[in-house]
């Protein structure tokens, strides 16, 4: 006999995966507002906010956090700018070497970040660049160029030639059907790569340790914690701020894109 | 006064393909020109030429006696209707027909009064703050319409533009746009597929097969002085009898078109001497409301297709045999190119 209702061992199953998911991260949010200083240990002694006031106090992470946003501001700029520009030209007409170029934007989202950030080390050496800011923001850009680049050429696709054609043929020159018809179609597109773009940026840590010398962006403070269990709070506040930080902007953008079928580029 | 349009030896070439093969012609001023052919004749190519859309591989094109081969779409005083109507979907109605005043930096306030009056011009007053996605299929058609007519172009361009149309509203529409073109003056170039359609609305047609033109005519004369085959079958219903058959019937061995209500059944009525006439055997008939389609056989397996008037008069029988007869003057010798 056929049922409408899931089976009970599916169900079980599918929530036993969600909660396996993300148990780790109601630990880390649990543990930010623990009044004990050091282990995890159970059960919680209490509630305090005063971690977050101690974190707050801390001119380091203040630093690592005003760094991660400068850097994902920047990274996003540049992607949006770069990205749509690159879909534009790839999205129309055949042209040779098309599917190369295509193939050679979209592969640093492929490449393991590791192989990414030492190619990207060895060339800043070899161009006699010094890492910092600007070598951060190249880096992390190479693959918020994607995002925006994926989101902005599916919706082209989708754009007839025709409007651009009519704009054209009712006396707008290339630039006024840009900024009339191409950017408002391309609009929700756009706002959804920078945000996808943004988020990538925020947490990535690999390719940055590669690329910023001796700076210190948020992910990276907080990979140096590692080795200071005496802070181990301190960094449950700033792993959950990180987490809100960075989640808000993929829902945003996934809230825009939601009645299209077009958000790509979730997957690095 | 110059030709609106001047197509002067043109081509156009997609890889080795001759879309458009050696296009000459003229479009007068105040004409309404039609673009008549079957899918792939190159009537849309030679519309998107004007357009600017394209530009010709070889030859020149002129609009308004100036050479606008290598203009871009918007240095051309010519204005589009889009088979799929392309009304700009983030902007509301009004602002899309003001759109071409904007670009050409017309002002707000003038270019919303303008655009307002291009919409009362298709009887649409009153929908400017809709969206296109919440009109009709007719009433985008006519916004398009505005749209491409505010800015008062030389020429305006329709691309099939009644083709997504029902029949009803598609007679309409065809009546209406006569009627604009007629109180604008402005050239109008509309292409379709629709032989009817060009027939009924146009001032002159062109015939388009496999990229060239096989006539320019009035519609009168395209119906009555086929000058092709192709012309013959493709405009209106035709028959075309071949030279062998002709030879039996009229002693000439040349090609010949008859149009089917000039057949008539029996021989009553007509000056002999002055006629053709034809043995047969009817294989079908149709009833068609005001008239019957009567399908005969001649000698050699040649069908001829009559039209006689539905009304009084006895049908013969299927399988019967009948004598067709029609006047010398009716039919029209094709010649044939090699």
């Amino acid at each position: 006999m056929h049922s409408e209702r899931t089976p009970w061992a599916l169900r079980l199953a599918a929530y036993g995966g969600l909660a396996f998911l993300h148990f780790p991260l109601l630990v880390i949010f649990a543990y930010a507002f623990n009044t004990e200083e050091s282990a995890f240990s159970f059960p919680l002694q209490g509630f305090t906010l005063h971690w977050f006031s101690d974190a707050w106090a801390r001119p380091d992470i203040f630093a690592a956090i005003v760094l991660s946003l400068k850097v994902a501001t920047a990274a996003t700029v540049l992607a949006l700018a770069l990205g749509t520009l690159a879909a534009m030209a790839l999205s129309r007409r055949p042209f040779f070497g098309k599917n190369a170029i295509t193939l050679l934007l979209v592969l640093p989202i492929a490449l393991p970040g590791i192989i990414t950030g030492i190619s990207l080390l060895t060339a800043f050496k070899v161009a006699d660049i010094n890492p910092g800011l600007l070598t951060i923001i190249v880096g992390h850009a190479t693959f918020c160029v994607v995002v925006v680049y994926n989101n902005v050429v599916a919706r082209l696709r989708r754009m007839p030639m025709s409007h651009i054609e009519a704009s054209m043929d009712l006396g707008a020159d290339s630039w006024q059907t840009f900024r009339h018809i191409v950017m408002p179609g391309l609009a929700t597109s756009l706002l959804a790569g920078g945000m996808l773009a943004f988020a990538l940026s925020f947490d990535e840590i690999i390719v940055t340790t590669f690329t910023a010398g001796a700076e210190v962006t948020l992910p990276i403070w907080l990979l140096n914690q590692l080795g200071r269990p005496r802070d181990v709070p301190i960094t449950n506040v700033v792993a959950m701020t990180v987490m809100l930080i960075t989640t808000l902007p993929i829902l945003g953008a996934w809230y825009l894109t939601r009645d299209t079928t077009d958000t790509a580029g979730g997957g690095k | 006064m110059p030709h609106a349009v001047t197509f002067d030896h043109v081509s156009r070439l997609f890889g080795q393909m001759r879309a458009v093969d050696n296009v000459s012609l003229t479009i007068n001023e105040g004409e309404f020109f039609s673009m008549l052919g079957p899918s792939g004749s190159g009537k849309t190519t030679c519309l998107r030429l004007i357009a600017g859309f394209e530009l010709p591989s070889s030859g020149r094109i002129l609009i308004a006696g100036q050479d606008a081969s290598a203009l871009a779409p918007f240095e051309r005083d010519v204005n589009t209707v889009f088979q799929d109507y392309a009304l700009f979907p983030t902007m509301d109605v009004l602002n899309n027909v003001a759109y071409g005043l904007m670009v050409k930096g017309v002002g707000k306030k003038e270019r919303l009064a303008r655009a307002e009056e291009a919409l009362s011009m298709v009887a649409l007053a009153d929908y400017g703050s809709r969206k296109p996605g919440e009109l009709s299929g007719g009433q985008r058609q006519r916004v398009a319409l505005a749209r491409a007519l505010v800015g008062r172009p030389r020429v305006l361009l329709l691309d099939e533009p009644l083709g997504a149309l029902d029949l009803k509203l598609r007679e309409q529409m065809q009546s209406e746009l006569k009627n604009l073109q007629r109180k604008l003056g402005i050239t109008f170039v509309f292409v379709t597929h629709d032989q009817s359609e060009a027939l009924s609305m146009s001032d002159r047609v062109a015939v388009f097969a496999k990229g060239r033109i096989e006539q320019i005519a009035t519609p009168q004369d395209l119906y009555d002085k086929p000058a092709s085959r192709f012309v013959a079958d493709f405009v209106g219903t035709s028959n075309v009898v071949d030279a062998p058959l002709a030879q039996s019937l009229t002693g000439q061995r040349r090609i010949f078109a008859i149009r089917p209500e000039r057949i008539q059944l029996g021989c009553a009525g007509i000056v002999t001497a002055h006629a053709v006439r034809a043995k047969g055997v009817v294989r079908d008939i149709a009833f068609l409301g005001a008239v019957n389609r009567i399908e005969v056989e001649l000698a050699g397996k040649a069908v001829l297709t009559a039209l006689t008037p539905s009304f009084g008069g006895a049908l013969p029988l299927i399988g019967s045999e009948v004598e067709l007869a029609w006047r010398i003057d009716a039919m029209h010798w094709i010649t044939e190119a090699a």
